[in-house]
């Protein structure tokens, strides 16, 4: 079963509201296609289908973030147990992901306990290879330095780097540390500089994709939810035709479209944080306990060849 | 003759217990009770919904200041001059600086660096 919305108000032959409605319901277990501006959307249960066309030399791999390892309070007592059925979600997948994107907020405090029971639970994952970026919890007290240790094989300055799959490039970038007094997310000139020697050389036609824990896009700045020189950094990338932004810290589904590059933020696997001013701060906010999962998280995200876009699909941890 | 023995025994010991009871009474008005350095009270800042409360603190000099964590989440306070840095500031986790010079400290959380306050120190 799939289905075309066609609505087209922007006339920029990007289907806006249809996908933003697909994505109302990719919580609960819809796959969204956005290919050349048409929206295609299948229910969960067709992904088998979907899936024999992924194993057609095509990428697929998984994203999660904000485990939050040593929280433990009302929100969510167990962010271990939340975080492991994430872990089994993804070992349940049909195609097992070619490797897995966390980005940041490994941990809650930075405590070498907390990175070794991640460490100890990301395990269990059925795949190649986990690659990471901090979130500001991950880099507490030390700037960074253990994290480093832990996960910054092969990075360079606070922890970027680049690599190749399949002819995608990807990019780790680190926006959480040296932050300022009153400022947002911050990328920092060198890491800027280093960035746009990466991308110099790579064709038009490469599908980028950018990992980053705090939005590159600006969700809300009040709350910090945003990057004060992202800007900068979408620029060295805007002349590529497939450019998509994943990135956590907001604990929340949310997208943004711009020409060619797709931001994607999602739910983290410990717990969720309330949609931007609707509460007094964005702190931790409980729900019921029979609902937790429901408001929790993991992403998928399918690489079609020749297609100029990647297919996103966010699942709850639910069912 | 047992019996003069235990009245006498009585005896002294009621003047024993008479004669404790003057030397406490009479040191105890000798000596004043220990009191705390006179000075400024400590002063709280309370740490909470990604606040810093009060948010423009006004103290005299030589005030101890101490912020809690009361937020589900950590926070730090950070001097934007450098001055004074906690560590990571867990869920009722508190940190003190003494400010014995005047000035202006305008500090901030160094993981959500939104958060900024200051201390007005006169």
């Amino acid at each position: 079963m799939g289905k075309y919305i066609e609505h087209d108000d922007a006339h920029d032959g990007v289907d806006r509201r249809g996908f933003l409605k697909c994505m109302a319901w990719a919580g609960t277990g819809a796959l969204c296609v956005l290919q050349g501006g048409v929206l295609k959307s299948f229910a969960l249960s067709d992904l088998a289908g979907y899936g024999a066309a992924a194993k057609k030399g095509e990428l697929s791999f998984v994203q999660i973030r904000d485990s939050h390892i040593g929280f433990n309070k009302p929100a969510n007592p167990d962010v271990s147990a939340t975080l492991q059925t994430a872990i089994d979600k993804i070992n349940a997948l049909p195609t097992p992901p070619a490797f897995v994107l966390h980005t940041g907020d490994l941990t809650h405090l930075s405590k070498p306990e907390e990175f070794d029971t991640l460490s100890q639970l990301l395990k269990g994952i059925k795949t190649d290879r986990i690659h990471f970026v901090p979130g500001e919890h991950d880099v507490l007290n030390d700037n960074g330095k253990q994290f480093r240790e832990r996960f910054g094989a092969g990075s360079q300055g606070e922890g970027w780097y680049s690599f190749d799959y399949q002819g995608a490039h990807f990019i780790g970038l680190v926006n959480v540390v040296n932050l300022k007094a009153g400022g947002l997310g911050n990328l920092g000139s060198e890491q800027l500089e280093w960035l746009e020697s990466d991308v110099k050389k790579l064709k038009t036609s490469t599908p980028i994709v950018v990992f980053a824990h705090i939005p590159l896009w600006s969700v809300y700045p009040d709350w910090g939810w945003g990057t004060e020189d992202s800007e900068q950094a979408l620029a060295y990338l805007k002349r590529f035709g497939s450019v998509t932004v994943l990135n956590g810290h907001i604990h929340q589904i949310m997208q943004k479209v711009e020409g060619n590059i797709t931001f994607h933020t999602a739910a983290s696997t410990a717990f969720l944080q309330p949609a931007p001013g609707t509460a007094a701060s964005p702190g931790p906010m409980k729900v019921p306990a029979e609902k937790l999962l429901g408001v929790l998280g993991l992403t998928d995200v399918n690489f079609i060849r020749g297609k100029h876009s990647l297919a996103i699909t966010d699942s709850s941890l639910a069912g | 003759m047992k019996r003069a023995l235990k009245l006498a025994f009585i005896g002294v010991c009621f003047w024993v217990m008479i004669f404790v009871m003057f030397l406490l009474v009479t040191t105890a008005h000798g000596k004043p009770p220990a009191r705390p350095p006179a000075g400024p009270p400590d002063i709280q800042v309370k740490v909470d919904n990604f606040s810093f409360m009060p948010p423009d603190l006004k103290v005299p000099v030589g005030t101890k200041v101490t912020w809690v964590n009361r937020d589900d989440v950590p926070h730090t306070v950070v001097s934007n001059d450098g001055k004074f840095s906690s560590p990571a500031l867990d869920t009722d986790e508190q940190f003190s600086f003494t400010f014995s010079e005047a000035g202006t400290y305008e500090y901030y959380c160094s993981v959500h660096p939104r958060m900024t306050a200051k201390v007005i120190v006169q």
